[in-house]
């Protein structure tokens, strides 16, 4: 019964670190229904990002499914924090700033690949590589007036 | 009451409640590796929930099943912690509770380099009937295991384990090595061990629709583990080692599913464990904590 006890006092401690982590991270954000705040620092480390992996060309630039699979992608791995279509999440950006936007593609792909891990960005990685370009076609196809996954990327 | 039917009906309930209250899970892309660990660390703030066997034969003794269940949550984008509750049947003796694990995984690194660091620390509260072989350290034999349970429960271990993780990606492929080094807290001394893996997606690049069965929802590896004997006396002797092939399969529906037979690669080895495991994450589990306590959303 002790090990149970240590177990379940170790659940609660589990839970209060959890709460007061997920507490400091939405300070920061607005109340529900207020503009969202826009703050260019945020898309600073896109800045970052070394001369030759900025130059790095997207090798699915043709690639007549690259927008619908990263658009599947998107929603499996980026939606919960980008939001839908990537229009600003709970803890993520905007997708469809002219920051963001007006990147090079494999500056878009630095980014996936270190995350930005001391402000809560994962590295992504994990996913291969041929995935995190799938991945850039769908975020640079956002820039249009209807994001492409809204238009032409299948419905979940 | 028996404290284990307690326990196990604790657990379920609260696992119950976690699947019925909280969103749908975002896919997991989990490594299909059971011992060893790569760099990557779960995604901030979601909670993953998951349930891992391991059937082991028996050299003269009776053969068992070990099982343990993770809880693991992303603090951060660079500290994963992680809560484990263990227990095991041994045929023809018993099913006990052997104890819980809490690790805790660090990434010290900004960036994404050619080989990644994870710093692991680990506090174990076990007792000596622990059978889920999570890790080869030391001088763990397999004759170590034919001690009845009841003697064995006897035993009550509270380990220190930490490991240097190093992990790298390349062209889809991932390899890693993992160096552990484990320290009873009784006055024992330090123990190492060893981990490798290798995996890789059966295919890189995503389909184009949903899909269930597609090849880039499977991940296919190897691994390799196994102990290095203690401070006193280091090396190969009078140790265990195992060579085990992985497959894993993460579903578009959130859940992921683990095999792997695994072969003992010398007389101080079981010589067969078949390990699987089921795992579901939760996206937003932090959030979700929070607005509980009135947190903003």
């Amino acid at each position: 019964m002790r090990a149970i006890a240590a177990a379940l006092g170790i659940c609660v401690t589990l839970l209060a670190v959890s709460v007061v982590l997920a507490q400091s991270r939405n300070a920061d954000k607005p109340p529900a229904g207020a503009a969202p705040k826009y703050d260019p620092a945020v898309y600073a480390e896109l800045q970052k990002a070394p001369e030759k992996a900025r130059r790095r060309a997207n090798p699915l630039q043709n690639d007549p499914d690259a927008v619908a699979a990263g658009a599947i992608l998107f929603e499996q791995h980026c939606a919960e924090c980008h939001g839908n279509a990537g229009r600003e999440g709970k803890r993520g950006p905007s997708l469809h700033a002219a920051e963001v936007q007006g990147a090079t593609p494999g500056a878009i792909f630095w980014i996936l690949t270190n995350g930005v891990v001391r402000k809560g960005m994962p590295v992504w990685s994990k996913l291969p590589e041929p995935q995190r370009w799938q991945l850039v076609r769908y975020i640079q196809s956002l820039g249009g007036s209807a994001p492409a996954g809204e238009s032409t990327a299948p419905k979940p | 009451m028996a404290p284990l039917t307690r326990l196990i009906l604790f657990g379920s309930f609260c696992v119950s409640l976690l699947f019925v209250c909280f969103p749908p899970p975002s896919i997991a892309q989990e490594n299909p590796y059971f011992v060893a660990y790569d760099h990557y660390l779960e995604e901030p703030g979601n909670l993953e929930i998951e349930y891992f066997s391991t059937f082991g034969t028996q050299r003269n003794g009776n053969d068992f099943h070990a099982y343990w269940a993770e809880f693991e949550y992303g603090a951060t984008a660079w500290w994963t912690t992680e809560f484990y509750l263990e227990g095991q049947t041994t045929f023809n003796d018993s099913t006990i509770f052997t104890g819980f694990r809490w690790e805790n995984r660090f990434r010290p690194l900004k960036r994404e380099h050619f080989i990644n660091p994870v710093l692991y620390a680990e506090f174990e509260n076990k007792n000596g009937a622990d059978k889920i072989l999570k890790e080869g350290e030391g001088h763990d034999v397999e004759s170590d295991f034919l001690v009845s349970n009841a003697e064995a429960r006897k035993e009550h271990i509270h380990e220190i384990e930490l490991k240097l993780i190093l992990s790298s990606t390349f062209k889809g492929w991932n390899f890693t090595e993992n160096t552990v080094a484990a320290k009873n807290l009784s006055n024992s001394p330090w123990e190492f061990g060893y981990a490798l893996g290798a995996s890789r997606p059966l295919a890189l690049k995503a389909a184009a629709q949903r899909c269930t069965l597609c090849l880039q929802n499977f991940i296919a590896g190897v691994e390799m583990y196994g102990g290095l004997g203690d401070r006193h006396s280091f090396g190969l002797h009078d140790t265990s080692h195992y060579l085990a092939p992985v497959l894993g399969w993460n579903l578009p529906s959130g859940w992921a599913l683990r095999i792997s037979p695994g072969f003992g690669l010398n007389d101080n080895s079981h010589q067969f464990l078949l390990r699987w495991g089921v795992t579901r994450e939760i996206t937003g589990f932090g959030s979700m904590v929070s607005r509980l306590f009135g947190g903003r959303q």
